[in-house]
């Protein structure tokens, strides 16, 4: 990626601007202490801001009120007992977490899922992320006041979930994926009523770019807010619609080689070029769409065949090291398991994004007020859960 | 009030204190039920309560009844005496608002000469009690509610009031019955069908004045002081019970005031057209007619309360300097020159 002499001038003004916080600091001001307990964390983050005035001096995310020890809980457990747990990390878009799980047994294995079982673990990924991304896009409403969209959001929402507990039997948490392949095939008619479904997505969208998108108070709350330069955003780690939004191409569903089938459809990774919290917005309301249509296109040509490789009956996963990841609805997820031939894993690091996400929080709130500090933290959208694992 | 029967003074004062309360309620149940529990259901695609009474229209006695039961809770650190007041002058000040309202020929509380300056000044004493709340509560979030309150309010008296100027200019008084009066007995170019309801000559100053009165009011999108998802509830944030209902009421029946003065200064009060103006009747028709009209301009704020974000607090200072200020500037001195022009 090439950098501009904009970026780097924002980048270096960046800097300067730490340096004169680190004084600030120094002299008197108001500590406001939002969370753990606030309505705009939706969870329990703590967000330390020292203010002067209604002005942010420094911002700081405290996280860990939530933290469940699945790093080390997925030790004691076997490899089918430890989808039903990594279910829980983003608890709005449960399957996408088993995936790459899934995905680094299955390569530590050698083994790899039937044709079928990769279309439709494609299809429950991507209404995994429509589900996930749709209360974000009426969410964001109301952390700018706007009550009304999330309720759309919530009402368009159960219509996937029913879709995903038709398949799996779970609305919140699927616990669908195993190694080999997935746990039961479609049941009959299912495609027709997920296309219908797929309308309702792209009817929801079109509601919401005329009702919040469009709205000019919308637009003067977020344009020019929260700006995060490509070099920056690629510095602190971000991924997913963030990354994209500050302009930089990356999507690992197209970019990196895994045995799912996003390749095997047509469709855009969206970016756009401003880096701002109404550019995190469109890119994933740009996401659903396209989501939507990753979802009809597949739905129209399932392979037959079986939906579970050969596996044997007690799954013991060679020993290796193994690293997966997959482009999820908060960004870029993955396992790097640690297997020594047992019955479960060795060691398993979740690399989460919320938890890169949320770190650029003290770089990109510095001297804003503290409206735009809720703009900024809804914009980069987290999940707790996604955070501190 | 000309009524039958004589009346001892002690027995008119008690009259009208019942009298006041109905009027600073009723809109103000009226608004909480219909707009608060309703609308805003079916424009969020549900149904809002259904179980207390027929289509849930209890629901306000049992949400009276549950703040009535909640423990009244002090912060340790409180400023005590102020945090008890703050509430109790936030409502009355809606509760002296509706003294200058008239309701009919003969039913007011008050004929006042200054009634339009007197209304305008009452209302705006509410942020005081705002900014009370908001330090006595001894609470960060509080204090930034409570001081985003004051820039506010008074950021968005001024256009409010600079909007009536134009009123005032053409009816010629400042009396609000006389206001009445001049729109019901007014002509517009001649045609005296329907009078002369000022929102048709003032329409830029009615358009001031309801963008004013929602910014005045803190409902969305000029509900910083509250916003709910920065400040918790911002002055509210520490009362519970009675004292919470207390702000409550005062919010809505806030609302209700407001909607009172814009109804009688720019919807023809009390009147209707085609109705008599000074018959006996129109004492118990005309409260009717003010509350219908009340009601559609409160519909009109929680509609675009329960639809638009919210503004950024240097957003609302700029757009009330930058635009309603010079806008109703304008507006007077057009009116100027036609009131001399005609």
């Amino acid at each position: 990626m090439t950098v501009t002499e904009a970026q780097q001038r924002a980048y270096v003004a960046g800097q300067a601007a730490d340096a004169r916080v680190n004084l600030e600091i120094e002299s008197e001001g108001m500590t406001l202490n939002l969370g753990p307990q606030h309505p705009a964390t939706h969870g329990t983050l703590r967000i330390v801001a020292k203010l002067d005035g209604e002005q942010v001096v420094s911002c700081e995310p405290v996280m860990g009120y939530m933290h469940r020890g699945y790093e080390k809980l997925t030790e004691v457990r076997t490899y089918p007992q430890i989808t039903t747990l990594i279910n829980r990390i983003d608890w709005l878009g449960s399957f996408t977490n088993e995936v790459p799980f899934i995905l680094a047994a299955e390569q530590l294995m050698e083994i790899e899922a039937p044709p079928r079982a990769q279309w439709i673990r494609t299809i429950l990924f991507e209404l995994g992320r429509i589900a996930n991304i749709i209360l974000f896009l009426g969410d964001m409403g109301v952390q700018l006041g706007a009550l009304t969209p999330v309720f759309y959001a919530f009402r368009d929402r159960e219509y996937v979930l029913n879709q995903i507990e038709a398949v799996t039997g779970g609305r919140f948490h699927p616990n669908f994926d195993r190694i080999g392949g997935l746990k039961d095939d479609l049941p009959k008619g299912w495609i027709d009523d997920t296309k219908a479904v797929m309308n309702k997505v792209r009817d929801f969208c079109d509601l919401l770019e005329e009702l919040l998108l469009g709205n000019e108070i919308f637009e003067s709350r977020t344009r020019g807010i929260g700006v995060i330069p490509g070099e920056v955003a690629l510095g602190y780690g971000l991924t997913g619609a963030n990354l994209r939004a500050s302009g930089v191409d990356y999507d690992l569903r197209r970019d990196a080689p895994v045995p799912m089938a996003w390749n095997e459809v047509d469709w855009k990774v969206w970016t756009h070029p401003d880096g701002d919290s109404f550019a995190r917005y469109w890119v994933r309301l740009q996401e659903t769409r396209e989501a939507a249509k990753i979802v009809d296109q597949l739905c129209d040509d399932i392979p037959a065949g079986p939906i579970m490789a050969k596996v044997p009956r007690i799954i013991k996963v060679p020993a290796g090291e193994a690293w997966v990841a997959t482009e999820n609805p908060l960004g870029e997820m993955g396992y790097y398991i640690v297997s020594k031939g047992d019955l479960g894993p060795f060691r398993v690091k979740i690399k989460s994004a919320s938890f890169n996400n949320i770190s650029i929080v003290p770089w990109v709130t510095r001297g804003v007020y503290v409206p735009d500090v809720i703009t900024i933290l809804a914009s980069l959208y987290f999940i707790l859960g996604d955070i501190d694992r | 009030m000309t009524l039958a029967v004589e009346l001892a003074y002690w027995q008119q004062t008690i009259l009208r204190v019942v009298l006041v309360l109905a009027a600073v309620l009723l809109p103000a149940g009226t608004f909480v039920y219909l707009f608060l529990f309703k609308m805003i259901s079916f424009m969020q695609s549900r149904l809002g309560p259904m179980e207390t009474g027929p289509h849930g229209s209890l629901q306000l006695l049992a949400e009276v009844g549950k703040s009535l039961q909640k423990e009244d809770i002090v912060p340790e650190r409180a400023d005590r005496k102020l945090f008890k007041l703050a509430p109790y002058l936030v409502v009355g000040t809606v509760l002296l608002v509706y003294i200058a309202v008239p309701f009919g020929p003969d039913a007011y509380f008050s004929n006042l000469d200054g009634a339009v300056f007197y209304a305008l000044a009452v209302s705006s004493v509410s942020t005081i009690g705002v900014l009370i709340a908001g330090w006595a509560s001894a609470n960060k979030y509080a204090l930034l509610g409570g001081l985003r309150a004051a820039g506010q309010l008074i950021a968005y008296e001024l256009p409010l009031i600079l909007a009536v100027v134009g009123v005032v200019i053409q009816a010629g008084t400042l009396n609000l019955q006389q206001i009445v009066t001049a729109q019901a007995n007014g002509e517009i170019f001649g045609w005296g069908a329907i009078g002369n309801p000022f929102i048709l000559t003032q329409v830029i100053g009615f358009l001031v004045f309801v963008i004013a009165s929602q910014a005045e009011l803190t409902q969305t999108p000029f509900d910083m002081p509250i916003a709910e998802s920065e400040l918790v509830t911002g002055y509210i944030t520490e009362y519970t019970g009675l004292r919470f209902l207390l702000f409550f009421i005062g919010e809505f029946a806030a609302v209700g005031s407001l909607a009172a003065i814009a109804a009688t200064l720019f919807l023809g009060g009390w009147y209707f057209p085609g109705l008599s103006l000074d018959a006996g009747y129109m004492n118990v028709v005309g409260p009717l007619i003010l509350l219908a009209k009340i009601t559609i301009l409160g519909g009109i704020v929680f509609w675009v309360r329960f639809t638009y974000p919210r503004l950024r607090e240097d957003q609302l200072q700029r757009f009330a300097w930058t635009v309603l200020i010079p806008v109703s500037l304008f507006n007077i001195l057009v009116t100027m020159v036609l009131k001399v022009a005609f």
